[in-house]
Order: structure tokens, then sequence, then C-alpha cells
């Protein structure tokens, strides 16, 4: 990992304005109008989980999701003003460039998602050392697929289409990841859910029933959703080869 | 391309000249590895451009280009020099290019100038071997040229291997070793720049010349060709200066007359007009660079 080079990504990542409005800002605000007239419902839609914790991981999950894909419209940025034939002809070897972006997609997640612990806490969440430490690594495992869907739509779209494309999906995902309102036990948007990967970052807060918060199914679609996007942003990335 | 051997030496600087669309981006972008050729073989100081790149032995400006914000022009610099095996030292080469006084400055709060000028930093830094410029002057004035050339000539002078593209003549005349006139994806014409400027350097003489056979015009001193166009003749001159004086004592009578700089364009035109590179060079790519002899 060149060291210096991800020091200076990471300074750039920091100074951009637009990450905190939609990673950190917009989840926060919506928490505390969403969560405060509620905070003391401990069984939130008989899900066993206090509306405050809900709340909590589904807009931590809103908000780290934007964080990795945000690392895409960094890509398309770059890409647009040709810096990413620049970095072509230095010694940096692509592996190197996308572990970069995808520890600064990483890095963001994680400022996003203490910011949204502390608001948790704030309004009530109350939760073993162990059961936060096992939802932070389940969230962290969950966003796998998103560091590579966000390269991949890095590499097909422009800037200005990467936004609008973000925001469809990122709402999409949010919906369909019970982010806004739980999907439920059954149903057809119960079975689709599941595919989702976005369902299971949600599905984190789960810890606090103790147990399997992550059934083996929820391994399976992280990994195949991440191997599948994989394979299509490393495509995306050989084929993008010409000027812009 | 329709096919074209290049081999530059370790320590040349070579132009590539030509109109656009002649192909000097398209080989540039071969000898940096960004495009593979469909048929033939690029090598870099021996090895494959991508082996080169990786090893740090190109640095390169590109055409097209902007910088990437939220970063300072120093901490740019740096981040690219951090890449490299053996970079220059950051600070010289904001000297060097004349960037200092913004160092601290925004990449997105910089003039077009600025910005080329910080462009031909990022490419320096990396203290290549070879260094490759693709029309580098282009959006500078006339000052920013002069100070970008004193610079390129400062860093050819430690030995390096330079390669751009220009389409101005004056620039390939100046700056290069050598020129190798490019058009319609081939290359035309290949020498020192001296006798590329003999051979796209002329001047025709334009004059009304009734009744006058074209054949007689021919045996002036510093006439190459010439051809009659209706009243009027005219005359493709390796100097001019001797041909006019020779026109006036052989035929007073000549009037109207102009005397001109054949365009690079024109010239170009002449040149692959007359079939040079057309079809005589098997379809591929061989381009060496770094070879001595």
């Amino acid at each position: 990992m060149p060291l210096l080079y991800t020091r200076y990504e990471l300074l750039r990542t920091l100074r951009n304005r637009r990450f905190f409005l939609l990673s950190l800002g917009f989840p926060l605000v919506l928490y505390f109008v969403i969560v405060s007239p509620n905070r003391h419902v401990q069984n939130f839609d008989g899900s066993g989980i206090s509306f405050p914790l809900y709340y909590m991981v589904g807009l931590a999950s809103f908000g780290t999701m934007s964080a990795m894909l945000s690392c895409g419209a960094r890509i398309a940025a770059e890409r647009a003003v040709g810096w990413n034939r620049q970095l072509r002809i230095t010694p940096l070897r692509p592996r190197a460039y996308f572990r970069v972006k995808v520890l600064t997609g990483y890095m963001m997640a994680l400022i996003s998602l203490l910011a949204l612990y502390a608001a948790g806490t704030s309004l009530g969440v109350r939760l073993t050392a162990d059961e936060w430490l096992k939802m932070t690594g389940l969230i962290l495992v969950g966003l796998v697929p998103f560091a590579a869907l966000g390269v991949l739509l890095g590499h097909m779209l422009t800037p200005d289409s990467i936004g609008p494309a973000m925001g469809g999906g990122i709402s999409l995902l949010a919906l369909l990841g019970g982010v806004w309102f739980p999907i439920g036990g059954h149903g057809f948007l119960h079975d689709l859910a599941q595919f989702i990967p976005s369902y299971w970052l949600a599905q984190a807060s789960h810890v606090a029933l103790g147990g399997h918060s992550w059934p083996a199914k929820a391994w399976i679609v992280t990994v195949a959703w991440t191997v599948v996007l994989g394979a299509l942003a490393a495509r995306a990335y050989r084929r993008d080869t010409g000027r812009v | 391309m329709r096919g074209i051997d290049l081999s530059i030496a370790a320590g040349e600087t070579v132009a590539l000249l030509g109109p656009n669309g002649a192909g000097k981006s398209t080989t540039i972008d071969m000898i940096l590895g960004l495009l593979e050729p469909d048929a033939g073989t690029v090598s870099v100081f021996g090895r494959s451009p991508g082996e080169a790149v990786a090893q740090g032995a190109v640095g390169a400006m590109l055409q097209t280009g902007a910088l990437i914000k939220d970063l300072s022009v120093r901490e740019l610099v740096s981040m690219i020099a951090s890449l490299y095996p053996r970079p220059m030292d950051v600070e010289e080469v904001l000297e060097l290019t004349g960037v200092s006084e913004i160092a601290g400055r925004r990449t997105n709060k910089l003039s077009g100038g600025q910005t080329q000028r910080v462009r031909s930093a990022v490419a320096l830094v990396s203290n290549p071997e070879l260094l490759v410029l693709d029309e580098p002057t282009a959006a500078l004035d006339v000052e920013g040229r002069q100070a970008f050339w004193t610079t390129m000539r400062e860093f050819a002078a430690r030995g390096k291997t330079i390669v751009f593209a220009t389409h101005y003549l004056e620039e390939a005349d100046a700056y290069a070793d050598r020129a190798v006139l490019m058009a319609h994806g081939a290359i035309v014409a290949d020498g020192p720049t001296t006798e590329i400027r003999a051979m796209v350097g002329t001047r025709t003489i334009r004059a009304t010349l009734p009744a006058l056979d074209v054949e007689e015009l021919m045996t002036l001193p510093g006439v190459n060709s010439a051809e009659r166009r209706g009243e009027a003749v005219v005359m493709h001159c390796a100097d001019s200066d001797v041909a006019i004086r020779a026109l006036l004592v052989a035929h007073p009578d000549a009037r109207d007359i102009e005397i001109n700089a054949a365009g690079l364009e024109q010239a170009f035109l002449a040149l692959t007009g007359d079939g040079a590179g057309e079809g005589k060079r098997p379809p591929g790519t061989a381009a060496a660079i770094g070879q001595r002899g």
C-alpha cells in the first residue's frame, strides 16, 4: 500500500464537502427527526428491537452505503478530467489504486457510522461491548459489495449521470433494505429483500436479539454480490483505457 | 495507424510533428502502454511499455487532462512523487516549473497557464528516463511557451530522452534534435530538424509571366519545381532569395510577384499526396525507444 499516496487520498476525501452532506449530515438529521418522538418504543413493529436502535442501524446503512458509493463518484470525476490516464502511467498498480479507493470509502463509512452510534446512544440505545463490536463487524462486511458497486459505477458513468444514479440506487436499496420501515416477516417484499445486500446491512441491528444475527444466507448473498460486482468492476476498469 | 517504424535512441529529443489527426497522440498512447498496437511491437528501454511504466522509467504530460481537486499544488506533486522510486525533489520541481509561488494554492483555483505548468511539474517530478509530452504548449501563451521549453532543455541536459508531439514546425525546429513527420497515421519523413525544415520549410514564388516555358524556370537557381496556372507560374523554391534575384534578372517582365511560406499542413499534404508512406509499409507498428545506434 503506497502510504503517502493513501494519506493524500484520505486528505482529499475529508476536504470534500459533498460527502459530509450526503453521508453524514442527511442521515443524522433524519435520525433525530424520526426517532426523537418515538424514542421510548422498545419493541418496534414486533421486531423485538427498540425504535432508536432500529433506525440507528437503518440510517447508518444509508450513510455508509452513500460513503462507499461516493468512492465511485470520485472515480468518475477523476476519469472525466483525465486523471485516471495520468495515474495509469505511474508505477501505481490498479490493485493498489482500488485498495486505496476502497479504504477511503471505508474511512468515510466509519465516520458516518460512529456519528450515528453517538446519535443513537444519545437517544437511549444501549448495547453490550460485545454487541457493538459484532454489529460493527457485520456492517463492515455488509459494505463490501457496495465498495465493488462504487468502483463499477465510477467506471461506467460520467460525473453528470452518477449523481442521479447514486441517489436513485441508494434510495431503492435503502427501501428494499428496510431502512425507512421494517420489511415484515413474510410477503413478496420480504422474499425479495432476502437477496438484497442492503437488507442484511440493516439487519445488523439484530445482534441485540442475541444468537446468530446473520443467517447463512446473509453471508451467501453478500459474497455472491461481491463476486459478481467485483468481476463487473474489473471488466469495466479494463475496458476503460481510452481517452474520455 | 497505418504502420509506423520508429526507433529513438536514449538521450535524444524527438518531435512528432504533424497536423491534427496525424496519429501523434495515438503513437504516444502506444509508447505509454495506454493503447496496444493491433499488430507489431512497442518497446521502451528494451521492455514493454507497461513494465517501463511500472518501474517508473516513464513520465508523461498527456494532451488532455485537468488536475484533481481538494489538494494544493505542492500536495498534488508530492502525491505523484511518492509513487516513483527515484523522484525529483518536490521543491526543486516546483521551482523548475515556476509554480513555487502558487504551491499552497488549491488545484481548482488555478488559471489555464498555471494548470499547464503544474501538469508539467507532475510529469517531471517522476524524474523519468523518458519524458513524453503530447502538445504540451497548446494552452500556453508565448511567454509561457518559452519558459516551458527552457525547463525542458534543462531536463534534457541531464541526459534524458524527450519525445514530444507538436503541430508547430518552429517548436520542433527550436527544441528537437530530430523530427518525425506524421500524416494520416504514417510517418512521411524522419530526420534531423534541419533536413525536415528544408523539406517542408520551402517557399513558393508566384508571378504573372505569360508565354514562357515552365521548363525554363526550373533551371533557375534555388527553384525545385515550377508549374503553370493560366497566366501565372508557381515556383517551389529551396531558396527563394536566390530564386527571386535570378528570376528578375532572367525575366524582368515578371509582375504581380508573391512569395509565400508553405504552411506545415500544406507541406504535409504535398508529402502525402506524392505517395510517401502510402502503402509502402506493412500494417503494424514497431517502435523502439532507448536503443543505442
